[in-house]
C-alpha cells in the first residue's frame, strides 16, 4: 500500500509530502545557478582583456579627445583643432592618407594574386613555407626592416652596388629610398605578407565546383573571375585592404628611422611632438594630431562598411 | 503537376537528347587506374545511370564527359563527333553538382540565368526563361533568394534549372540526391525523372545508391574499378546478373557453397541449372548466389535448417535460415511469415529455373538483415 502511494503523486500525503516539492525547488535553484554560471563565464573570461584593453585603448581616446579641446592652461579651445588643419600638420594628414592608400591598394593586390597563386599550387610544401614565411614577414617592421633596406637599396647598399656594376645603378634613374616612395617600397615588405596572411582563408572558402560549374555553363576564366569569384571574395579583399590601411596609416618605426622625419607624415609628427619639439603655446597640438587620425580611421571604416555592405549584400 | 506541365510547355525545347559514346576510356592518377578501358553507348534521350561504390571510376567518367578531365586513352563521342579537344565551355553539357555549386553571389533567379549571360542572350530574355524554369522546379517564390537563404532541396532545384537553362544535349547529374534528406530525395527523385523524360534530354546520373538508379534510369550501368560490369534495364540487372560484383553489388544475395557438375548444381536437395556468366563458370571451390525472392521457405519440423532472424519489411519479410552453417535469406509474405517463429524448423527451395555461381568467397559474419 505505501509503495503504491509513494507511485501515485496526486494521492500523496504527510509529511513525506513535501519531499518532492522542496526536492524540485532544489532542482530549480541548482539549474538556476548553473544557467547564471554559464551565463557569467564568458564575462568572466573576457574582463581581464576587456579592462586592458580599456586602460590601452579606451583611456588613451579620451585622453586624446580631452587634451585636443583643451589649451596649455586648461582651458576649452579649437586652436589646436584650427592648427592641424592647415599647413604641415595637414600635409602630415595629406601624406599619410595617400602612403595608406598605395600601400593598401598596391600589396592588397600582388598579395591577393601571391595567395591565389599559392593556393592553387599543388605543392602542400610550398603552402606551408609561404604561411610561416608570411607569418613572419608580417611582423618584420621598424628599425630592423629599415636596416635591411638601407644595407640592400641604400647608397651604398649591396644590392645597389651589385647593379651599379652593371650600370643599373637604380639612384642614377632618381630612386630614393629616404623618400616617400621609399617608404611606399619598404612598407611594401610587411604589407604583402599581411595580405597573403588575411586573404587566403578567404581563397581557401572558393569551391572549386564553382569554377567548374560556370565552366560548364560557357563562362571562360575570365568571365568566371568576374563574375563569381572576385565578387565572392570582395568583402574578404576589402576587409585585408582595411587593415592594410591602418597598418600602413599608422606605421611609424619604419618610417621614421627611414627618412629621420624628412617625409612629413601624421605619426611621425606625433612622435616629434611628444619628443618634444613644439612650439609654446602649442602644447597640445599632438593630441589634436593624435584626435585627426582617430578621425580618419573612423572615416575609412565608415566608408568601408559602406563598401563591405553593397558587396555582401548575399551574405545577408 | 498540372504546373509543372504547362511550364514545361512554355520552355520544353524540341528534343535534343545526343547519343554519347564512351569508348575504351583509361585515366590514371599516379598508380590509381580511375578509369580502365570503360565504355559505354547512350541513346539519345535516354537516362543512364553509373552505379558504383567509391572509388569505381564513375564521377571520372562523368567529369571526363563533361571536359574536366583529361584521358590518357579513349574517345568521347556526342552524336558520333569525337568531343575530346572540345573544352568544357564549349561542350553545352549542363551539369548538376553533388554539392550543388550555385553561386553564392547571385540569387536564385540570376544563379538560374548564368548560363544564358555566358550565351549574351538579352536580360529581358534570360530573366524570363529563368522565371519559367524556376516555376518548372517550382520555385518561382524563391527567385530573389540567395543560396543561403534557401534549403538543400530548393537549392538542388535551383541547379537542375541552371543546368536546364542552357538546353544542353546532355544532362550530368553527379550524385545530386546524397546530400538531401530522405523525403526530399524521394521527391526530387521524382520531378527530376519527370522533366527528364519530358525535355527528353540524354541524362547521364551518377550514384551511389542503387534504389535510385533503379527507380530513375533507364538503362543502369554498374561500375567496378573503372570498368563496366553489366549495363542493363533496372529489371534485368537485378533479375539477370551476369558478373557476381553485380549479383551482390545490387540487390541483396545469399552465398550458399555448391559443386557443379555438368553446368547444374545441386541446391536444398533439388537440381538446379547453371546461369551463364560473363566472367564464365568458375572453377574449384563455388557458391551460389541467391536472391531471397528466390528462396521460399516452408515449415516442415523434420528439416534441419531453422530461422535465426526475422525483419519485418512491410508486405514481406524477411527471414535467415541457418542451413549448415551458412545464412540464407529469403523473403516471405508478412502473413506467412506470421506463422513462422525464431528457431522454427524450415525446408528451403529455389524457384528460379537457373542460378548464378561465383568462386567461393572468404567466410564473413552472418547478415542478420
Amino acid at each position: 500500500m505505501t509503495s503504491a502511494t509513494s507511485d501515485d503523486p496526486s494521492s500523496v500525503s504527510g509529511p513525506g509530502a513535501t519531499a518532492p516539492a522542496a526536492g524540485g525547488a532544489d532542482v530549480a535553484v541548482r539549474r538556476r545557478r548553473r544557467s547564471l554560471g554559464r551565463a557569467l563565464a564568458p564575462v568572466a573570461a573576457m574582463a581581464p582583456f576587456s579592462i586592458y584593453s580599456f586602460l590601452g585603448l579606451g583611456v588613451p581616446i579620451l585622453a586624446v579627445i580631452y587634451y585636443a579641446f583643451q589649451s596649455e592652461q586648461g582651458k576649452p579651445t579649437l586652436s589646436n583643432l584650427a592648427l592641424v588643419t592647415h599647413g604641415s600638420y595637414l600635409l602630415g594628414f595629406e601624406n599619410s592618407i595617400v602612403l595608406a592608400l598605395i600601400t593598401s591598394i598596391v600589396p592588397g593586390i600582388l598579395g591577393l594574386i601571391l595567395a591565389y597563386a599559392i593556393a592553387t599550387s599543388r605543392s602542400t610544401l610550398l603552402k606551408r613555407l609561404v604561411a610561416t614565411a608570411s607569418g613572419v614577414l608580417a611582423n618584420f617592421g621598424g628599425i630592423n626592416l629599415t636596416f635591411m633596406f638601407i644595407a640592400t637599396l641604400g647608397s651604398t647598399g649591396i644590392l645597389t652596388a651589385w647593379l651599379s656594376a652593371i650600370h643599373l645603378n637604380p639612384w642614377n634613374f632618381g630612386f630614393n629610398l629616404y623618400s616617400f616612395y621609399g617608404v611606399v617600397l619598404v612598407y611594401l615588405y610587411f604589407q604583402v605578407p599581411l595580405m597573403v596572411l588575411v586573404i587566403t582563408p578567404a581563397l581557401g572558402g572558393l569551391r572549386p565546383s564553382w569554377r567548374e560549374a560556370a565552366e560548364n555553363m560557357g563562362a571562360s576564366s575570365w568571365r568566371y573571375w568576374r563574375y563569381v569569384g572576385i565578387p565572392v571574395l570582395m568583402p574578404s579583399v576589402l576587409g585585408g585592404m582595411l587593415l592594410l590601411f591602418g597598418s600602413g596609416f599608422a606605421a611609424y618605426a619604419t618610417a621614421e628611422t627611414l627618412t629621420a622625419g624628412t617625409v612629413t607624415l601624421a605619426p611621425i609628427q606625433i612622435g616629434s611632438l611628444l619628443a618634444g619639439n613644439q612650439l609654446a603655446g602649442q602644447e597640445n597640438v599632438g593630441y589634436a594630431v593624435g584626435l585627426g587620425m582617430f578621425v580618419v580611421l573612423a572615416l575609412t571604416m565608415i566608408l568601408y562598411g559602406l563598401v563591405r555592405r553593397r558587396a555582401s549584400k548575399w551574405l545577408r | 503537376m498540372t504546373e509543372l506541365a504547362d511550364a514545361t510547355r512554355t520552355t520544353e525545347p524540341a528534343p535534343a537528347g545526343a547519343r554519347v559514346g564512351l569508348e575504351g576510356l583509361v585515366r590514371t592518377y599516379g598508380a590509381t587506374r580511375a578509369l580502365d578501358g570503360f565504355s559505354l553507348a547512350i541513346e539519345p534521350g535516354e537516362f543512364v545511370a553509373l552505379l558504383g561504390p567509391s572509388g569505381c571510376g564513375k564521377t571520372t567518367a562523368l567529369r571526363v564527359l563533361a571536359g574536366f578531365e583529361q584521358l590518357d586513352s579513349g574517345r568521347v563521342t556526342v552524336d558520333g563527333r569525337d568531343v575530346g579537344k572540345i573544352s568544357a565551355q564549349h561542350r553545352d553539357m549542363g551539369m548538376v553538382f553533388q554539392s550543388y555549386s550555385l553561386f553564392p553571389n547571385m540569387n536564385a533567379l540570376n544563379n538560374v540565368a548564368f548560363g544564358l549571360r555566358m550565351r549574351h542572350q538579352h536580360a529581358a530574355q534570360r530573366r524570363q526563361k529563368a522565371g519559367e524554369l524556376l516555376e518548372l522546379v517550382g520555385l518561382s517564390d524563391q527567385a530573389q533568394k540567395y543560396p543561403h537563404q534557401m534549403s538543400g532541396g530548393q537549392q538542388q532545384r535551383v541547379a537542375l534549372a541552371r543546368a536546364l537553362a542552357i538546353e544542353p544535349r546532355v544532362l550530368l547529374l553527379d550524385e545530386p540526391l546524397s546530400a538531401l534528406d530522405a523525403k526530399v530525395r524521394a521527391e526530387l527523385r521524382d520531378q527530376i525523372r519527370q522533366l527528364q523524360q519530358r525535355l527528353a534530354i540524354t541524362t547521364v546520373f551518377v550514384t551511389h545508391d542503387q534504389e535510385e538508379a533503379l527507380s530513375m534510369a533507364d538503362r543502369v550501368c554498374v561500375m567496378s574499378a573503372g570498368r563496366a560490369e553489366q549495363t542493363a534495364t533496372p529489371a534485368t540487372l537485378y533479375s539477370r546478373p551476369t558478373t557476381p560484383f553485380v549479383a551482390e553489388f545490387v540487390g541483396v544475395s545469399s552465398r550458399v557453397p555448391v559443386e557443379p557438375v555438368n553446368d547444374t548444381v545441386t541446391l536444398f536437395g533439388e537440381s538446379c541449372r547453371v546461369r551463364p556468366s560473363d566472367a564464365g563458370v568458375p572453377t574449384g571451390e563455388v557458391d551460389a548466389l541467391l536472391r531471397p525472392e528466390d528462396v521460399t521457405v516452408t515449415l516442415d519440423a523434420t528439416a534441419k535448417p531453422f530461422v535465426t532472424h526475422k525483419s519485418f519489411l512491410g508486405a514481406i519479410t524477411r527471414v535467415i535460415v541457418q542451413v549448415d552453417g551458412v545464412a540464407v535469406r529469403a523473403d516471405v509474405r508478412s502473413d506467412v511469415a506470421a506463422d513462422i517463429e525464431l528457431g522454427a524448423r524450415v525446408r528451403l527451395a529455389v524457384v528460379s529455373r537457373d542460378v548464378l555461381v561465383a568462386r567461393r568467397a572468404p567466410a564473413r559474419p552472418a547478415p542478420t538483415d
